[in-house]
């Protein structure tokens, strides 16, 4: 189906709105011919000298045109502007509901905050879908209806030529002027990307451009390119300032057109020359019902493209598909996994290759390795967020397909590197783990997480904002919120994906005592390649390119001399430098 | 809404402007004497009973007219381009040698950078003001202007009515354009706010998934958008009301010479080719001014705009000290003497009171907890900052006696996260030295380790980065800055947190790597990972702004301080 088909269906609920809201745009402009054409018959009348009876009717009819015009326009931009975000509000739900299902595997490509910028600005875009692209050729079509059904009755060639210039401007000039700014047009947004990334590039790179001494080139380039985008924005004003040269035009054109069709009719006697002022300025004021179509034509190419990008991501197919039945009640929380293979896409390398292991309930399994070995894979597996195929992944004694991915999520919480704190108050960012949870429960995990205190410290306590007009966290501020958070959801399984990678080692440190507390009861899976206090984990698998190289526990690694211990000694270099030297109790920690 | 410092922006384009501003006060007139045309020939048709033959020459003039016309309007909107076009390559590159000058410490700050930001892409929004809004509001002034010259001598009744009605226009659109002004940028304000809002849920959908609140999200969209559409909807009324008040101005102004000229012509107290000459001229006469109204829009984006490149282009810079000398420091004695610095105006104290000394040939190490001042420390020593108290001296110069470019050539800098520009593998590498051969590059590049991952992209050293490096990871990133510390083989290195991207496997091989690089240089190194550093010749640890040890490696560790508490940190004592 056609983009713009699909985008018309938006509107379709909509459509007696629109109706209205077309008619009224209609009986503006209608308004104006009135106003013109009844305004040039009275003093044409006037100049026969009748008796004043006869001007009686035409000027209440100019009075009244020459009000509701003002009252239709008025009317009808609230109706368009009601229709236009109403239709917004029904996309962005519409778009977000789609994209629900496909969040993340599907939304990979999609993952950078810039792509999301564009996808809302894309949606925001839509809103001149009705206002801009739908109304005005219905609008235009509909006056040039009226000026038919007007000049017809004077005489059939005069219909036939003041459509026949409407039409001309209506679709000629689009035409004429995009075929002349079409190439123009394309190399000016590329230069004005370019330039936007080279000055972005400049910013964001000033440090590193400053002390490379590139200063003034940089400045030389982009001159170079502002001047470039300066030309071809000029080359194309040629083109777009010929639409408006050509519209005028037009108008006075077919103003002359239908003077030279009438004045004959009046010297022959076959049309009252009281008439010819009317059409003369009728014609005139009609035209205001094309002058917005050349925009109409930009702005559809640029509402289709929008709607292109949209509907690119919502006709993704989800990852995972449900089971049509309920879940099956698991008979325990452990996890079980077999032979389990996996790759992104058919030609990759498999990210896991036949993974093998059982965590029984309560108990700590960590998986290690270094970057791109797998470790995050199995995450996105376990929480079905992607789908597999070979090998088996039992929770609870079922195969974890039988599950819904939310009874899945339910089961278990997440605390990862990147914890994702929402633009709200401190409260809220908790409660999205309970909603129900009470005051006195958000302090209780709180203080378990050992934040209760900083957040008490600040001016509005747990009613802060966190985000871009609040608050900002430091590292293991946010990760104590997520412990926090993964507290009050209180699962009976806790995965742990490189919680505290990115923290430095005193911070680092505090965390992992607060982890530890928070694993205490719970199946814990934790990925990590900070080899950092798992002496506490019963077994630990390390992953090399999607396989399990070695396994065993932290004393039976250490002994084995393998990839483990030689990963643990970069790492702790300073021990092998100084081993000596450090108490025994300063290492051991809690 | 008619901002005289962004006006006089186009100082540098005055021929293009006068031309597109003479171009429209020509519409005028040419307007007036279609108007006069059209109503003669119209009237001695009509009265005088004369054929088209008759007419002829009033119609050839009338068809000659509007050529000009259109040549006129055409005209008009090339030179207004030209005159945008001058104006915005003038500001931009003002802007960028303003932001160069201001340097990172100004970009870097979270509400400068967006500033920043935000202006170079407000330059584009300055293209409709000067291109648009400021030809229109030129003939909104001059046109009504031209066709009350020509109304007057016809008909002065005609003529007052249209000059009482007129100021109605302008002092409306001022009167409710203000509020309007205010309203707009209120709802500007919400609309970004609901954006942010949409953009949010959008980048925490997986968090939402995981805690399973995700799907409930969409009634809250709906409802925003909602409660936003009522409170738009709100403003605009007030809006389209002043939209009202001009278009009722207008018709009702025309319907009132319409009804005014009609009864006189009845009563033989006017002629009927000056009364339609009046006619049509009267809708012509508001036109312009209805007109801006349309390009409101344009108008107050640039103002808004120009607002913003102008906070950014007030930004004083840093005083230069008096005439920086020309030696170039050789030895690279660096003293730090008792130096303070605060952020944000002295409120945020980042360094108190710190003295060191970095012998030539050195290799000190700076560590601490983060916050502790130690990129503060970095952003001195590159004079991206200067210090407010005490003093930094290198050969015994003060720094900022030193020629800035010629102090900076000396200096390699392999920041945490170094910037990777929209182009080649080879440029970035060769970002230093422009002009250095490909076979210096791809030397630089294995002696950063980073040959072997260039090699496997598509085109090598050809691959371009896309914006903002997106296809290299952290540690890759992180080889091509320590490719180009090798490249630009300076004698002096800072690296600041240069490895925390690498994996410990890619570590071991740099740290090797940054051995070579250390050798017969004088070298600065920050690092939270304490493996890097501990072969340095001197150790500083700083909290809280303040130097509280120093000392070599096995010295530091004896005493029972902040470094033995990093250290085992560090070990992973948990």
């Amino acid at each position: 189906m056609s983009t713009f088909r699909r985008l018309l269906r938006f509107i379709a609920p909509f459509r007696w709105w629109v109706l209205l809201a077309v008619s009224l745009g209609f009986a503006t402009i209608g308004s104006s011919v009135g106003l013109m054409a009844t305004s040039a018959y009275i003093i044409s009348k006037a100049a026969l000298h009748p008796d004043i009876s006869v001007l009686q009717v035409p000027i209440v009819g100019v009075r009244f045109f020459g009000i509701a015009r003002g009252i239709f326009r008025y009317t009808e931009r609230l109706v368009s502007h009601q229709v236009t975000f109403r239709l917004l509000a029904e996309l962005r739900a519409w778009f977000f509901s789609a994209l629900e299902p496909l969040a993340p595997a599907r939304l990979q490509q999609f993952r950078s905050g810039d792509l999301l910028a564009r996808i809302v600005a894309d949606i925001e875009s839509l809103e001149h879908f009705y206002v801009r692209v739908i109304a005005p050729p219905l609008v235009a079509v509909l006056v040039a209806v009226l000026m038919w059904v007007l000049m017809a009755h004077y005489a059939l060639p005069l219909a036939i030529v003041t459509v026949l210039f409407l039409a001309a401007a209506a679709i000629g000039i689009p035409l004429l002027t995009r075929s002349l700014g079409r190439g123009v047009s394309r190399s000016a947004v590329e230069t004005r990307a370019e330039l936007n990334v080279g000055l972005v590039d400049s910013v964001q790179g000033v440090a590193d451009v400053l002390i490379s001494g590139q200063e003034n080139t940089r400045r030389t380039t982009l001159a170079r390119l502002s001047q470039k985008l300066t030309a071809l924005q000029n080359r194309l004003a040629v083109a777009n300032g010929l639409n408006a040269a050509l519209m005028g035009l037009l108008t006075n054109w077919a103003t002359l057109a239908v003077l030279l069709i009438a004045i004959p009719l009046v010297s022959r006697g076959e049309l009252d020359g009281v008439f010819l002022a009317v059409i003369a300025l009728a014609v005139i004021a009609a035209f205001e019902a094309v002058t917005p179509l050349p925009e109409t034509f930009t702005n559809l190419e640029g509402s289709l493209a929008a709607a292109d990008r949209l509907f690119q991501v919502v006709d993704t197919e989800p990852q995972v598909v449900d089971p049509p039945a309920p879940s099956p009640q698991p008979e325990s929380f452990g996890l079980e996994v077999r032979d389990l293979r996996f790759s992104y896409r058919p030609d990759d390398p498999p990210a896991l290759d036949g993974i093998d292991f059982s965590l029984p309930e309560g108990g700590r399994l960590a998986i290690v390795g270094s970057s791109g070995a797998g470790k995050s894979t199995l995450v996105n597996l376990l929480l079905r967020f992607w789908a597999y195929r070979h090998g088996e992944i039992l929770l609870g004694g079922h195969d974890l397909r039988r599950y819904r991915a939310d009874d899945v999520r339910r089961m278990v919480s997440v605390v990862s590197q990147h914890t994702h704190l929402f633009n709200a108050t401190i409260a809220e960012n908790l409660r999205l783990s309970r909603p129900d949870a009470t005051d006195a429960d958000l302090i209780a995990a709180a203080e378990q997480a050992q934040i209760h205190t900083f957040i008490q410290s600040l001016p509005q306590g747990y009613s802060t904002f966190i985000g871009e007009q609040g608050l900002r966290l430091s590292g293991g501020e946010r990760q104590r919120l997520a412990i926090a958070r993964a507290l009050l959801k209180n699962a009976p399984i806790l995965i742990l994906d490189e919680a505290t990678s990115n923290l430095d080692p005193l911070v680092e440190r505090e965390i992992m005592a607060t982890i530890h507390r928070l694993m205490r009861g719970r199946t814990t899976l934790m990925i990590t390649h900070r080899l950092v206090g798992l002496d506490a984990m019963d077994e630990i698998l390390v992953l090399s390119r999607g396989k399990i190289a070695e396994r065993g526990t932290h004393a039976s690694l250490m002994a084995e001399n393998g990839i483990y211990r030689n990963l643990w000694d970069l790492q702790h270099q300073v021990d092998l430098l100084d081993a000596g030297a450090l108490p025994i109790a300063l290492t051991d920690g809690i | 809404m008619f901002n005289k410092r962004l006006f006089q922006q186009a100082q540098t384009a005055r021929t293009d402007l006068a031309l597109a501003i003479a171009s429209n006060f020509l519409v005028g007139a040419v307007t007036v004497a279609q108007a006069y045309f059209l109503s003669q020939a119209i009237a001695r048709v009509f009265l005088q009973h004369q054929t088209l033959a008759d007419v002829a020459t009033l119609l050839v003039w009338l068809l000659a007219l509007s050529l000009l016309r259109a040549g006129l309007v055409w005209g008009g909107q090339i030179f207004a381009q030209r005159t945008a076009g001058h104006v915005k390559n003038t500001l931009r590159d003002r802007l960028v040698a303003h932001v160069m000058a201001l340097g990172p410490r100004f970009t870097a700050d979270e509400r400068s950078g967006e500033l920043v930001n935000t202006a170079v892409e407000g330059i584009e929004a300055l293209d409709a003001y000067f291109s648009q809004y400021l030809p229109q509001l030129a003939a909104a002034a001059m046109v009504p202007l031209t066709i009350l010259i020509f109304v007057f001598p016809n008909d002065i009744l005609s003529g007052v009515v249209l000059l009482v009605t007129a100021p109605i226009i302008p002092v409306f659109m001022v009167l409710i354009g203000g509020m309007a002004e205010e309203m707009t940028k209120k709802q500007w304000v919400q609309l970004s706010r609901m954006s942010a809002h949409f953009l949010d849920v959008l980048q925490g959908l997986t968090t939402l998934k995981l805690l399973g609140r995700s799907r409930e999200q969409i009634e809250t969209i709906r409802d925003i958008s909602n409660r936003f559409r009522d409170a738009t909807m709100g403003v605009l009324r007030v809006a389209f009301l002043s939209a009202l008040v001009l278009e009722m101005a207008a018709t009702i102004s025309t319907a009132v010479v319409a009804v005014e000229i009609g009864l006189r012509l009845m009563y033989a107290k006017m002629e009927f080719p000056q009364a339609l000459f009046i006619l049509v001229l009267a809708p012509e006469f508001y036109m312009p001014l209805r007109l801006l109204g349309t390009r409101f829009h344009a108008g107050m984006a640039g103002t808004a705009a120009a607002k913003r490149i102008f906070a950014v282009l007030d930004v004083p810079l840093p005083e230069m000290a008096s005439p920086p000398q020309k030696t170039i420091p050789r030895r690279m004695d660096i003293r730090f003497e008792n130096v303070s610095f605060a952020y944000d105006d002295g409120n945020r104290p980042a360094l108190n009171g710190v003295s060191f000394h970095i012998s030539p040939g050195e290799t000190v190490a700076l560590v601490g907890p983060s916050g502790a001042g130690k990129s503060t420390v970095a952003n001195l020593l590159l004079r991206f900052i200067a210090p407010q108290t005490g003093a930094i001296t290198v050969d015994g110069t003060p720094l900022d006696r030193l020629d800035l470019a010629g102090w900076r050539a000396r200096i390699a800098w392999v920041p945490q996260m170094p910037y990777l520009f929209d182009a080649t593998i080879a440029e970035n590498i060769r970002l230093a030295r422009p002009d250095a051969p490909l076979p210096a590059v791809e030397n630089a590049a294995k002696l950063a380790h980073a040959d072997r991952f260039i090699a496997e992209l598509p085109q090598g050293y050809q691959t371009r980065i896309g914006e903002r490096g997106a296809r290299l990871s952290g540690g890759q990133a992180q080889r091509i800055a320590l490719a180009r510390a090798f490249l630009k083989d300076a004698p002096f290195l800072i690296l600041d947190e240069a490895t925390a991207n690498l994996d410990p496997r890619h570590e071991s091989d740099i740290q090797a790597v940054i051995a070579t690089l250390l050798q017969n240089r004088t070298a600065l190194i920050i690092a939270h990972r304490l493996n890097t550093i501990t072969r340095a010749d001197k150790i500083l640890v700083l909290q809280h702004g303040s130097l509280v040890e120093s000392g070599a490696h096995a010295e530091l560790l004896a005493r029972d301080g902040l470094y033995r508490r990093l250290v085992s940190a560090f070990e992973g004592g948990v």
